[in-house]
């Protein structure tokens, strides 16, 4: 496998130097690194991640209490300050009380980075109602929730960044993530629709459509099932193989931090006339279609 | 300096957008090729007053001034021979080509069914095979460099969607995106990116000008830019009438940046969102 190029994982620029920035799903994989480049870029962080009350249809475990506290000793030793809370996306009380949390403890929210998100894997043909109801609950309406919790602040502060994280297949249709795909779909349309509604409030919304990233969401048996649906036993070679044939740049996935790079951007005042974009971190995948 | 002795070429760099591109490349470490229109061939249907040569050359100085290296290269991006002259004088030169910013464009009006064949003409060659032939010219040279490197091909959201009066320009910038999707995908395995920035309305002589000021004031009969701004707001989601050279430049930066490696084939509108009304 070669070596992929990699975007800085750290920077010398400060874009976010006296900015507080609040990442949901952060205490590991996109939500980890997110906070890392901010950190790295000056900014303080609140930081959350789920709880006790755990989603039942992922084939895969989700980030532990002790994850986040890591995400934020890694921020702080980057100079941040950042604090912890758990809070599940679906609670509206539980985000109301990180956002409340983190304006006395900071003052402001100028940054939200809405990333939390699960997966699972189903045909829709043979989907059950919870996985479908999870999938939608946290990945579409947690993202409503989190900037409901949010955007009020902003555009009373007349500033604000929102960075949603959708998917390369909130773009087009993919098999046996109907679910997922419906959900990334719909953070599009509310980033879009979010964009128009506070655009006269310098708050401006924009969303992310990543191709596969190195994470635990896709490196875990079922999802390489998935891809190699016929073998008894599946070897890691084939799964990279099988994951960098779907990107024209022949990179299997992408890492956390590449997604981070775009982030950043979005969030930083280099995006001051962005608004209600969507900015594909996907190796190519979008140059097969319209977006 | 996130350009550190990378070599950038831009079409269209005497004012305007592209001067901004060069300068800040510029200011972040880079040499420039900057090429503008040579006259050698008229270009009859512009409404506004076209770039001089010494303009370009002025960009170069300002190129210098910042304490990097500039070619001043005029050339009309209608005539491949002429910009493969270019990039050959900016390979002796300098030595390698890491970016093209394909920026030269012009700016017409009216209805299709008044349009004259002229008009369409000169706006399809500069406007798309212009970024063709620049395309054409630069790529094999980036691709021989075996370092990666970056394209981006500057659209409008207009080659979004349709507009009135502008179907010749909204038909060059769709097919832009066509084309540079395409050779994003031809390229990729060089680690070579290609993208497309879509602005809505930049606050450059392509938009300050007395036909453009008609266009979005029909109901008077001499507009004045005054009288035209709010018209020109009316059109953005973000309540002002135009982004500047500047923000174009941040985004044509980012997607030049290593931070951008993943990033291709893909359109990024800074356009105060006018793109949040469409996919």
């Amino acid at each position: 496998m070669s070596v992929a190029p990699s975007s800085a994982a750290s920077t010398s620029r400060r874009r976010f130097e006296g900015k507080v920035a609040l990442i949901t799903g952060a205490g590991r994989g996109q939500g980890r690194a997110h906070a890392t480049r901010l950190a790295s870029e000056g900014a303080n962080l609140i930081l959350c991640d789920i709880g006790d009350a755990r989603p039942t249809s992922t084939p895969y475990d989700l980030s532990a209490a002790s994850d986040l506290k890591t995400t934020a000793s890694r921020a702080r030793d980057l100079g941040a300050r950042a604090i912890t809370r758990a809070a599940d996306v679906r609670s509206r009380e539980q985000l109301d009380a990180v956002v409340a949390d983190g304006i006395a403890e900071f003052g402001q929210i100028d940054v939200l980075l809405a990333n939390a998100g699960i997966a699972s894997i189903s045909p829709i043909a043979e989907m059950s109602d919870v996985m479908w109801q999870e999938m939608i609950d946290i990945n579409l309406g947690g993202v409503f929730k989190t900037m409901r919790a949010v955007v009020g602040h902003m555009v009373e502060r007349g500033y604000g960044r929102i960075v949603a994280t959708s998917s390369i297949v909130g773009r087009q249709g993919s098999p046996n993530i109907g679910h997922y795909v419906a959900a990334k779909w719909g953070v599009i349309g509310l980033v879009k629709s979010l964009a128009i509604e506070v655009a006269e409030h310098g708050v401006t919304v924009n969303a992310l459509a990543p191709t596969s990233v190195d994470t635990l969401m896709i490196q875990n048996d079922a999802f390489w099932e998935l891809f190699l649906p016929d073998k008894d036993e599946i070897l890691h070679e084939e799964v990279v193989e099988a994951y960098r044939a779907l990107n024209p740049i022949p990179e299997p996935w992408v890492a956390p931090a590449d997604v981070s790079a775009a982030a950043a951007f979005l969030a930083s005042d280099e995006a001051r006339y962005i608004t209600g974009e969507v900015v594909p971190v996907a190796l190519g995948w979008n140059a097969r279609n319209a977006s | 300096m996130r350009f550190e002795d990378k070599v950038v070429m831009v079409t269209g760099a005497a004012r305007g957008q592209g001067r901004s591109h060069a300068l800040r490349f510029a200011a972040e470490g880079a040499d420039v090729i900057a090429c503008d229109w040579d006259r050698s061939r008229p270009i009859d249907t512009a409404p506004y007053p076209l770039p001089e040569p010494a303009e370009l050359e002025q960009t170069a100085e300002l190129v210098r001034h910042a304490g990097r290296r500039a070619l001043a290269c005029p050339a009309d991006v209608r005539d491949l021979e002429a910009l493969t002259a270019v990039v050959a004088q900016g390979m002796d030169e300098f030595g390698r080509i890491d970016v093209l910013v394909a920026n030269a464009a012009i700016c017409t009006f009216s209805p299709v069914v008044d349009m004259s064949a002229q008009m369409w003409a000169e706006t399809i060659d500069i406007n798309l095979t212009g970024v063709f032939n620049a395309c054409r010219a630069t790529v094999p040279h980036i691709i021989a460099g075996g370092r990666g490197g970056r394209v981006i091909a500057t659209a409008s959201m207009a080659g979004r969607a349709g507009w009135e009066n502008i179907g010749h320009y909204a038909a060059a910038k769709w097919g832009m995106i066509g084309l540079i999707k395409s050779l994003a995908l031809e390229v990729a395995p060089y680690r070579i990116t290609a993208n497309i920035i879509c602005p809505s309305s930049v606050n450059t002589t392509m938009m300050n000008n007395d036909a453009s000021y008609r266009l979005f004031r029909p109901d008077l009969a001499a507009p004045t830019r005054e009288d035209a701004l709010p018209a020109f707001a009316s059109v953005n989601v973000i309540p002002v009438p135009y982004v500047e050279p500047d923000d174009i430049s941040d985004g044509v930066l980012f997607l030049a940046s290593d931070d951008a490696w993943t990033i291709t084939g893909a359109t990024l509108s800074i356009a105060a969102g006018v793109n949040a009304r469409n996919i």
